[in-house]
């Protein structure tokens, strides 16, 4: 448009430094966007959730400092703290590993050369991509002791199936049987996993006489172990986050992680403090101390991996 | 049915076989898991057409005895689901105009844009995936309720205008793959970036947008946590908080009504699938991209 004005510039260096620096300025402009998002929606809250965990932060006027006061309450004078802090890690302590193999399993399943395995692959992705209080409501009425789905085919094999979200041993099982129904998610993950690895490799270890189940544990296995890791990693972080659920599902629905706070999970009761309470400073505390356990977690996964994850062409030792 | 390869020695006929029954016993182990994927789904759309009596008869029926069609219109009329679908819908909307204009906008630069600190910047925005929305909530709630958004629709639509680490991440490694030269043609006859993003990068981009469009709606669709905490009025409620609430208020477990709700809440959702099955998966199979 300028071309004028760009021409008649002496120097040439000088031109193209401009030029650079239009360049730039060009950049920033597409990024801006995001990063003015990122201050007002992730790296602010951050931080003033980090400062506002050492007040007495409760959104009309107070917001004093009281050092770690929020974090010694929480470890030392708040029995639900402990309980919802114990329900979440049995959560995902379970349904993290039940998921992953459940996954690995259906994909292994999904990869054989069969007929319609096209629809099947969809019938198993199926459930994966509903969710939200329709699955909830649907589960609820699955689990019901006596006209659930569930205990009824439990009955044919004479089971006699639990009350699943009304006895409180077993109410976190519950939402982990829901939850394995959705594995059709990781299994697209292995399935793409799977369909990279060689076909030589089997073929290699057959004509060594290895059959189904040593070709899985030392081909198939190691081969994925990077979508395991990612799985992993993700599932554990979505695991720390589980609310809705309890929120919903509870026995009572006036009184969310009922029965007995046996579906009372850490951010539900970080939800309670900060929307039913107000106790903000409160709630910030428990928030970053979910995150560093979610942080050193994760770490703790990265640093494992370097032993079991196999890199394809990379070696690591 | 095995491919029919031409005929080997004995020992492969043996082999194959064997092979054929460990196919066939895959087979049915697949159309029985299938059964118990689709149960459930079945078990929904039957009990949404059935008597309040006939579900808790014992044992329970697999097929309606008969269909009580009249459960969905008194559903919709008794929670005020017409107002409800409206409201998601118009959030839904929005956030998914937000979603892909943005993240395909902030991500053109990343990928197609020199400038410095664009390496540093990408990285903290892979970072802020792993941060837990939980540790942001609060904050977030409380900037939106200082500058009086709280008990509207903004808090959930227009954090969507600026982009989300997974799109952008998506977004890029789309653009990346068309050639440079194509923008630097279009540079030398005289075009911006923002010419180059809207008339090149956008329309190349559809399968993309597509596999975002859905992500976004599916999200906004089926967000609880959001209107639960910035919704202040029940005529503002959403799908999903109007269906909790009239499942509280209801008290006794109404399944024929609480499933009819339910069908119809999902359906959205099911019928994308089926139309744009693809994109689902893309987006499933593109974030296993990145697992690098």
């Amino acid at each position: 448009m300028e071309s004028g004005t760009t021409q008649s510039m002496p120097k040439k260096k000088r031109k193209w430094l401009s030029l650079d620096k239009r360049e730039a300025a060009q950049g920033y402009m597409f990024v801006a966007p995001w990063i003015i998002g990122f201050l007002c929606f992730t790296g602010g809250p951050l931080l003033f959730s980090l400062y506002a965990s050492f007040t007495n932060y409760d959104i009309t006027s107070r917001m004093d400092w009281v050092g770690l006061r929020n974090y010694q309450i929480m470890f030392n004078r708040d029995p639900l703290f402990w309980i919802s802090l114990k329900n979440t890690l049995y959560y995902v302590a379970i349904m993290v590993p039940l998921t992953t193999i459940g996954s690995l399993l259906v994909a292994v399943l999904l990869n054989v050369k069969v007929p319609g395995m096209r629809i099947f692959r969809t019938i198993y992705y199926l459930p994966a991509v509903l969710s939200g209080i329709g699955v909830y409501m649907l589960w609820m009425m699955l689990l019901e002791p006596q006209s659930g789905l569930v205990n009824t085919v439990l009955g044919f094999v004479g089971i006699d199936g639990p009350n699943w979200l009304t006895d409180p041993n077993w109410t976190k099982d519950s939402l982990i049987l829901m939850r394995l129904w959705a594995v059709g998610g990781g299994m697209l993950l292995y399935l793409a996993a799977l369909q990279g690895v060689s076909e030589q490799l089997y073929e290699a270890a057959e004509l060594d006489g290895a059959g189904h189940i040593r070709k899985f544990w030392h081909i198939t296995v190691p081969m994925v172990t990077p979508v395991i890791f990612f799985d992993l990693v993700t599932s554990l972080i979505g695991g720390f986050q589980v609310f809705q659920e309890g929120y919903i599902m509870s026995a009572d629905p006036t009184n969310p992680g009922s029965p007995m706070n046996s579906l009372l999970f850490f951010n539900l009761h970080m939800f309670n403090k900060a929307f039913k309470v107000f106790d903000m400073g409160y709630a910030m505390a428990m928030a970053w101390f979910l995150f560093l356990i979610a942080i050193a977690v994760t770490i703790f996964n990265m640093v494992a991996s370097k032993y079991w994850v196999h890199y394809e062409g990379g070696d690591n030792r | 049915m095995s491919q029919t390869t031409s005929s080997g020695p004995s020992y492969f006929e043996g082999r194959r076989n064997r092979e054929r029954i460990r196919k066939t016993l895959i087979f049915i182990l697949l159309i029985v898991g299938s059964a118990s994927f689709l149960m459930p789904l079945w078990w929904m759309l039957q009990t949404s057409l059935k008597s309040l009596e006939e579900i808790v008869q014992y044992p329970p029926t697999w097929w309606p005895e008969k269909f009580v069609w009249s459960n969905y219109t008194e559903t919709w009329a008794a929670g005020n689901f017409t107002r409800y679908t409206w409201n998601t819908t118009i959030i839904a909307f929005f956030v998914v105009i937000g979603q892909v204009l943005s993240n395909s906008f902030i991500a053109y630069g990343f990928a197609k844009i020199k400038f410095p600190g664009r390496g540093p910047l990408f990285l903290i925005i892979l970072g802020t995936m792993t941060i837990p929305g939980f540790v942001t909530m609060i904050p977030t709630y409380l900037l939106f309720s200082k500058i009086g958004w709280v008990g509207s629709y903004l808090p959930l639509i227009v954090p969507a205008f600026f982009g989300g680490a997974f799109q952008i991440f998506l977004f890029r490694q789309y653009f990346m793959t068309i050639p440079n030269d194509l923008v630097e043609a279009a540079k030398i006859d005289g075009a911006n970036h923002v010419y180059v993003w809207a008339r090149l990068m956008v329309p190349l981009s559809k399968p993309v947008m597509a596999t975002i469009a859905i992500m976004a709606f599916n999200g906004a669709w089926n967000d609880f946590l959001g209107p639960l905490i910035y919704v202040a009025s029940e005529d503002m409620y959403t799908l999903q908080i109007g269906l909790q609430a009239f499942k509280v208020s209801s008290g006794v477990n109404q399944w024929h009504y609480l499933m009819a709700g339910s069908v119809l809440v999902l359906l959205p959702v099911l019928v994308l699938f089926f139309f744009f099955q693809r994109y689902f998966i893309e987006g499933m199979n593109i974030s296993a991209g990145t697992k690098g």
